[in-house]
């Protein structure tokens, strides 16, 4: 235990962006993520790497643009109106195959909506990031430690396939301190020789761009782009099972959600209650295999999300719409209590997975 | 100990998110499994502030304690407010010198303790909320070695001046 540290989520995130390489950091202060901002602008300059607060979210994410171009780790944070803000540079981003890191610690919304935790961006981060076909590597952790290493993870896989990896977490997860460990064995980057360098007059000029006025090669990139994508869902999806061997019911949920979950899977597992969870850690990639495998046992699916329900669309989705599907949530700013999701526990396994 | 979930709640500025961090940081050089969750937002500028700590020796669950064994109050909307979502049994530390009031629950222990008297009485008039969790660490027998380093974790290098007055805060309170 010597060498962990006690941190906030949104600490602990910045220092692992600082262990992963990541020299550049662009934002905008936003409640719940401002320590990333406040952290970074303490660490950076000691170890000559740039700090800079951007006139706005707009600004940030395309000064994200500019040092991705040029091959250097780089990133970029805010709060769910901010990436809101952001979302013409991450279309931009993927469209000119540019990795980055994007953290977007969840507020209630829509609109300016409140400061308090949230999962109510989901379908934004794992369907539309922005305009265009595209996606992004979504990884949602669910506590201080997995902020970190997602963090680490997130920085490798966006250089792995040249796109942005998002940090979904939320306020509770930003806010938080748990013990940590920073021991991190980060892989060497990737060469990138698509980045703009300086030819040296020795090479070609590198062109980072995503305007192609030619429709077939538009086509012919997007095609690319997504079998990409496919070999991505088949290699990297992500999750943790937990108590899953018997279940007959299945609680879906990530982030805070999952920790709120386990509460009530401990109390319902002493009431004789076959009840376990699988806690995406990839929103995009889904993990879509074990959903399908706990299928064949589980009666009901319960998703349990801090929005109004759009997770448990690809609950369905992967499950092929085979079980009875509940709806455990709250919104706003709230979170749902262990009682409240024990209740729905208590309740699909009275129900039995009948309509 | 298997678990045990405290809330601090107060005014901003009584020092409510530092005593949960030194409760915090103390499980941690214990060994134990730690979670500090505080209240965020406008409400730290002087309005209510709160806490949640959990320190336990089995891996943390959900971070947000609603039904706390543990309550320290120290004004009197945060004993109003979470005065009745402590468990049965549970125990309640409040600063007598600014709440008048006595606890209305006869299921939980209550210990009434003039902490911001007793801190500017001790010209460490920011220490009251050091002074209660002296008491807390006395009452369940914790008044142990990790409250030295503990302290030392939780006071940066920058004030290490105040190292020595938050211990006899601590000392005051197990005393009293």
């Amino acid at each position: 235990m010597a060498d962990k540290v006690l941190m906030k989520g949104n600490e602990a995130i910045a220092e692992a962006a600082i262990i992963a390489g990541c020299r550049h950091y662009f934002g905008y202060p936003i409640t719940p993520q401002t320590e990333i901002a406040a952290y970074m602008a303490k660490r950076m300059p000691k170890i000559g790497g740039c700090f800079l607060q951007a006139e706005s979210e707009v600004a940030a994410i395309n000064m994200v643009y500019g040092v991705s171009s040029t091959g250097h780790r780089v990133m970029t944070s805010s709060s769910s109106p901010g990436i809101s803000l952001k979302s013409e540079g991450l279309s931009y981003l993927a469209g000119a195959d540019l990795p980055a890191l994007v953290v977007n610690v969840q507020r209630g919304g829509p609109g300016l909506g409140g400061i308090q935790p949230s999962q109510s961006d989901y379908y934004q981060a794992t369907k539309a990031g922005g305009h265009g076909d595209f996606r992004m590597l979504v990884l949602a952790p669910a506590s201080v430690q997995e902020m970190a290493d997602l963090t680490v993870k997130g920085f490798e896989l966006a250089d792995k396939y040249r796109m942005t990896s998002m940090i979904l977490a939320d306020g509770t997860m930003g806010q938080m301190m748990e013990p940590v460990s920073l021991q991190y064995d980060v892989k060497e980057m990737p060469e990138k020789k698509w980045a703009t360098t300086g030819t040296n007059m020795e090479r070609e000029h590198n062109i980072v761009n995503s305007l192609f006025l030619q429709p077939d090669e538009l086509e012919k990139s997007n095609i690319e782009r997504f079998e990409r994508y496919k070999y991505i869902e088949e290699n990297e999806a992500m999750y943790e099972e937990y108590m899953m061997d018997d279940a007959e019911i299945c609680i879906a949920a990530f982030g805070i959600a999952s920790r709120v979950a386990k509460n009530a899977i401990v109390e319902a597992r002493k009431k004789g209650i076959k009840v376990g969870m699988i806690r995406p850690i990839t929103l995009w990639p889904f993990p879509n295999k074990p959903f399908l495998k706990a299928s064949e046992k589980a009666h009901t699916f319960i998703s349990v999300e801090l929005s109004m329900g759009q997770m448990i669309d690809d609950v369905k989705l992967a499950t092929k719409c085979r079980g009875e599907y509940v709806l455990c949530n709250r919104v706003g700013g709230m979170i749902p209590s262990p009682e409240e999701v024990l209740l729905a526990i208590e309740t699909a396994n009275k129900n039995g997975g009948a309509k | 100990m298997a678990t045990k979930q405290y809330l601090f709640a107060g005014f901003g500025g009584q020092g409510i998110l530092f005593s949960g961090k030194f409760l915090a940081y103390k499980g941690l050089t214990e060994g134990k499994q730690v979670s500090w969750l505080p209240s965020y937002g406008p409400e730290m500028r002087g309005g209510t502030a709160s806490c949640s700590v959990i320190l336990s020796d089995s891996p943390v669950g959900s971070p947000i304690v609603s039904k706390p064994d543990v309550l320290v109050a120290m004004n009197l909307p945060s004993l109003d407010k979470y005065e009745d979502a402590v468990v049965s049994g549970g125990v309640i530390f409040l600063d007598s010198s600014l709440i008048e009031r006595k606890v209305k629950r006869t299921d939980v222990t209550v210990h009434y303790i003039p902490a911001t008297k007793l801190a500017s009485e001790n010209n460490m008039p920011t220490l009251a909320n050091m002074i209660i969790v002296g008491k807390i660490l006395k009452e369940f027998n914790e008044f142990g070695e990790g409250v030295n380093a503990a302290l030392s974790k939780v006071i940066s290098a920058k004030h290490a001046d105040m190292l020595d007055v938050n211990l006899k805060a601590l000392q005051i309170g197990a005393d009293n």
